[in-house]
């Protein structure tokens, strides 16, 4: 099947008109309005989350989080410039070259690397910090887009699984390797690329039971939970009992699921480490340990809680200041969002993010060229899991995982890694007319 | 083509769901959960730390020897500070109103939302009289604390003492400690921190805009308690330790007494020590650095941390090795005319009758007889060379527990030295030195170096018989017996117990009738063996090693009195002191008391 021919006879018109007036191709304006705001939106978090009204410095101070901050969105914005005119096709031919650079990269950094809190993921040039994990998430999204739109790629084969599985792997392990276990997990999000480039969906279907049934392990006593399984499937069954194929299939998903929990269950009590199971533990219940993991939890959600419906006003917040919430700046600028612009603010910079996603999957459906569509939802997947990670360890949703919000969070490697990766999408776009194959 | 577009719309309810999750999370936070509203009022929730009380020390008779005592400090949150009457606040803290604006924009450049010490540890008259009008300073608030007070006014050397920890240690340690806390800093404070110090607990008020407490947030549901430090028993007698430290003022050096059956140290002075109430509390930094400028080093810990030759205590060292490598018998005799001369060599000795056997020898400590016994034992046949010979004989003496550290549950502990044969042969170059050389090991002279635990070790290993329990100077922890097994299990040295009868005889004898009648005491069979060591330093040091009584022996002491002179003459009275106050808790001997209390042995 050509997935190619989808999007080509629903745009291929609207297209070939404007690419021959502009030279560097169409960029898709809508997109970087939405990414733009974020950016902005973010800047102005970060500055309010390090303000001390006493002294009042300004948001371009250099010697505060919001002025380095302005500082690295020009870095982004003037490395735009070189991703937007160079030649399209680089970006596939050099895929597997840039690849390999960054897996070195990645290698070295684990020996020679800047330590910083305990992580060896840094390297400094001219002073300057950097951490290269944010270069493999674009690589490897470049890699996996070459690889799978590749003519001889089939995704139902065992053998182009397991090579699939291996180019997220082996950053994924070098990141580990480097002290960096939740950018790591990023990796993960990659699974959303394969489902949509037909891997099965049993996948994402077993990767969400497992997290959900290991949540409620967590949570619930085992026999209580295991008896409620059976309930349901029970009275799921008796609904379906008309429809022999159903039946079948809830009886299975019933049985697995419990078989799910009964491993999972001893997992917890007799493979994982007493500080691993201590970070699961927070998440359900952050007075288990309530000075360090289970800290940040409850003073974000304490933060969270206080803003209300309207906020209490830019520059007005409490508990987001300095070190209420350690890493207030970067993984949990979001709590000052939500204290300052209370659930109002919180909901538009949600649906902001939305929006973009949406956008990203409009962007990536139009595609002609397989390569450049599969690049597009390697992007949604490492926004995506940013975005639904980041917030949901903030609300107390998911475990302490250290990762940032895009174009949110403070840090220079982050966004200018997110600019980079969002921005060569945009210009895949802009030359999606030219491809026709 | 439906395939796919089915993938797409699941992957784009996917993103829905989870930002609706978002959405009606965020919703039941801001919007429904009433508990968080209150504090969007205006109100601040304040953490206030839980501190747990430290764990306590006992001495082997469970009289308390550490413990805690309460003090409050003044917290300072700079950006709750309304509209105060500064003037009035001054004089309440008898404070100048200069200080009174450095402090505070010293706290405000720390943080303007965090609390921080304004003054810590207020006096409790102060503390009543501020508490009454505190309402008044919007942003103040008393926070409680406990420091460490030491009842026994003694065993500074071995309790150490508990600071505010250090940016450095904060950064290598880091974990549960904050900027502010405190933490073991030497002695058994700092070896058994982890057991002491206890888990914080923490607890979150809510306090309005004026800083006034308004009740537990969410009725206390993410409070912690604190909870306490295990305590400790020391295996320290605490008025021995006292008496110890009394008949060692005005003198430098130190006095070590362990229990032989078990290795529990008794007994740990180090002169001149300190009162260790001294660094606690306010003083703490004026004191430690008065402390830690004295010439004569009281925060010195001698006992483990000086290393002294051994001197004349050494030759027993050698005695064993004679006798375990057959090189000897109970019967050897040597001559002795006041000195030993062998081509350009000579040692000197004291008068003493001639010729003397092995026991003698030890009565009398023997220069001649032991430069006889050394040639014998690096004259060995058995040994291709000197450096097999010499290595043989400093492996005797490291199973001794000389040479390297013990393992005391002390920190610092220094292990001396007793040279390698590397030492010589770089020295002297290899095969270029031979028993001639180093002859003044004979006598405990020359690069040997040892702790005044070590020493005391070895005079339990005496008493012993061959074997020992590493010192240590913790025995409960908690109401358990569970201390590391390293202390429960018997060392043994290279010798065999039969060995030990003549040498404990020779001393036995030294004690009745020879160098060392000094410490002799009725009805107390006292062994010892003298030692004067020759030093670059000054006058000998007077040393001392014994145990009593002879059979079953219940105490084994090692003394060291700096620059003081003849071992006989100072340390051998003062150690027979100790022996008698622990076995009798009496003192027969008053004269021998005063003359060790009275006399002012400090180099001067």
């Amino acid at each position: 099947m050509d997935r190619g021919v989808y999007s080509e006879g629903r745009f291929v018109k609207k297209i070939m008109s404007k690419h021959s007036t502009i030279k560097v191709g169409t960029i898709d304006w809508l997109a970087v309005i939405f990414y733009m705001a974020l950016v902005v939106s973010g800047w102005l978090s970060i500055y309010a989350s390090v303000y001390d009204m006493e002294t009042g410095k300004s948001i371009f101070d250099i010697q505060t989080n919001s002025g380095r901050q302005f500082l690295w969105m020009l870095v982004s914005w003037l490395i735009i410039i070189p991703i937007i005119t160079v030649d399209y096709k680089l970006f596939d031919s050099l895929a597997y070259l840039l690849y390999i650079l960054t897996l070195v990269i990645l290698v070295l950094v684990i020996f020679f690397g800047t330590e910083i809190r305990g992580s060896h993921s840094w390297i400094t040039v001219f002073g300057f910090r950097f951490q290269p994990l944010e270069l493999a998430k674009i690589t490897t999204s470049l890699t996996i887009a070459r690889y799978l739109s590749k003519y001889d790629t089939k995704i139902g084969l065992m053998k182009s699984q397991i090579i699939l599985f291996s180019l997220i792997g082996i950053p994924a392990l070098l990141i580990i390797g480097g002290g960096e276990t939740g950018s790591a997990l990023v990796f993960a999000a990659f699974v959303f690329v394969f489902y949509r480039e037909g891997m099965s969906g049993n996948i994402l279907l077993f990767a969400f039971l497992f997290i959900i049934l290991f949540g409620l392990t967590l949570m619930l006593n085992i026999y209580y939970l295991l008896a409620g399984l059976g309930v349901i499937t029970f009275i799921i069954g008796i609904l379906l009992r008309k429809n022999k194929n159903a039946l079948i299939f809830i009886i299975t998903a019933g049985i697995i699921s419990m078989g799910i929990v009964l491993s999972e269950n001893y997992l917890l009590h007799h493979v994982l480490k007493p500080h691993q199971i201590r970070r699961l533990e927070t998440l359900v219940n952050p007075n288990a340990d309530p000075l360090g993991m289970g800290w940040n939890v409850t003073q974000s959600k304490i933060a969270i809680g206080s803003g209300g419906f309207l906020g209490k006003g830019f520059l007005e917040g409490t508990q987001t200041k300095f070190d209420f919430v350690p890493e207030q700046s970067t993984d949990f600028i979001f709590c000052t969002i939500a204290e300052e612009k209370g659930f109002t603010g919180s909901i538009i910079i949600i649906g902001l993010f939305v929006a973009l996603f949406i956008r990203i999957i409009l962007i990536a459906e139009r595609q002609k060229s397989a390569f450049s569509r599969i690049y597009a939802y390697c992007v949604l997947s490492v926004l995506f899991f940013h975005f639904a990670i980041n917030i949901a360890m903030t609300l107390g949703l998911a475990p302490v995982i250290g990762i940032p919000l895009p174009f949110i969070s403070y840090g220079g490697s982050s966004l200018v890694g997110f600019t980079m990766l969002f921005f060569i999408m945009l210009k895949l776009d802009a030359y999606q007319g030219f491809i026709l194959r | 083509m439906n395939f796919n577009s089915n993938r797409v719309i699941i992957i784009r309810l996917i993103i829905l769901a989870t930002a609706i999750i978002f959405v009606a999370r965020l919703f039941y936070l801001q919007l429904i959960d009433s508990s968080y509203k209150a504090s969007a009022e205006g109100n601040i929730i304040r953490r206030v730390t839980a501190y747990p009380s430290r764990g306590l020390i006992f001495d082997r008779d469970s009289e308390i020897v550490v413990c805690n005592a309460p003090i409050y400090d003044l917290m300072l949150v700079p950006h709750q500070v309304k509209k105060i009457d500064t003037l009035k606040f001054c004089q309440l803290l008898n404070l100048p109103i200069e200080e009174f604006i450095k402090r505070y924009k010293i706290c405000k450049k720390f943080s303007a939302y965090i609390p921080s010490v304004f003054e810590s540890q207020l006096s409790n008259s102060m503390y009543g009289r501020l508490q009454e009008f505190l309402i008044e300073f919007p942003g103040f608030y008393v926070q409680p604390r406990t420091i460490r007070d030491y009842p026994s006014l003694s065993g500074a050397h071995v309790f150490g003492y508990t600071g505010e920890i250090s940016k450095k240690k904060l950064k290598k340690i880091g974990g549960e400690y904050r900027m502010g806390d405190y933490i073991g800093i030497s002695g058994l404070e700092e070896s058994y921190e982890s057991l002491l110090k206890g888990m914080r607990g923490v607890r979150h008020v809510m306090v309005n805009v004026r800083g006034a407490e308004m009740g537990a947030f969410k009725e206390g549901l993410y409070d912690t308690v604190s909870i306490s430090g295990l305590d400790l028993t020391s295996t320290l007698k605490s008025s021995l330790q006292k008496y110890g430290e009394q008949l060692m003022v005005n003198k430098t050096g130190a006095i070590v007494c362990i229990e032989p059956s078990s290795g529990e140290v008794l007994a740990f002075v180090s002169s001149p020590t300190y009162n260790p109430v001294e660094l606690t509390g306010k003083g703490f930094s004026t004191n430690y650095k008065k402390l830690s400028m004295d010439t004569l080093k009281p925060l010195f810990n001698r006992s483990i941390m000086a290393q002294y030759p051994p001197g004349s205590v050494f030759k027993i060292v050698n005695h064993l090795i004679a006798l375990q490598e057959k090189l000897i018998n109970n019967q050897t005799s040597f001559s002795c005319d006041g000195a030993y001369n062998i081509a350009s060599l000579s040692v000197g000795c004291h008068p003493h009758s001639s010729p003397l056997n092995l026991e003698q020898s030890i009565q009398y400590s023997c220069n001649s007889y032991y430069c006889y016994v050394f040639r014998y034992i690096l004259e060995n046949n058995k040994y291709k060379n000197i450096e097999m010979t010499y290595s043989s004989w400093r492996n005797h003496v490291t199973s001794l527990g000389f040479g390297n550290i013990l393992n005391t549950d002390l920190p610092n502990e220094k292990g001396g030295f007793i040279p390698p044969t590397s030492y010589y042969n770089k020295y002297f170059g290899a095969g270029k030195w031979k028993w001639t050389t180093v002859i003044s090991l004979a006598i405990g002279q020359g690069e040997i170096l040892c702790t005044p635990l070590q020493l005391a070790n070895f005079a339990s290993i005496i008493a012993n018989r061959g074997f020992y329990y590493i010192p240590h100077f913790v025995k409960r922890i908690s109401h358990s017996d569970q201390i590391k097994s390293k202390y429960r299990q018997k060392n043994y040295s290279d010798f065999d117990s039969i060995h030990f009868i003549t040498l404990i005889n020779g001393m036995k004898r030294a004690v009745d009738d020879g160098t060392a009648t000094m410490a002799k005491i009725k009805d107390i069979e006292i062994c010892g063996k003298t030692g004067t060591a020759q030093n670059p330093h000054g006058k000998d040091h007077s040393i001392f090693i014994g145990f009593a009584p002879k059979d079953n022996p219940k105490i084994a002491v090692a003394a060291i009195i700096e620059n003081s002179g003849f071992g006989g003459t100072w340390a051998a009275p003062l150690a027979s002191l100790m022996v008698e106050k622990y076995l009798t808790d009496t003192i027969s001997r008053g004269w021998i008391e005063e003359y060790i209390l009275k006399a002012d042995l400090l180099k001067k």
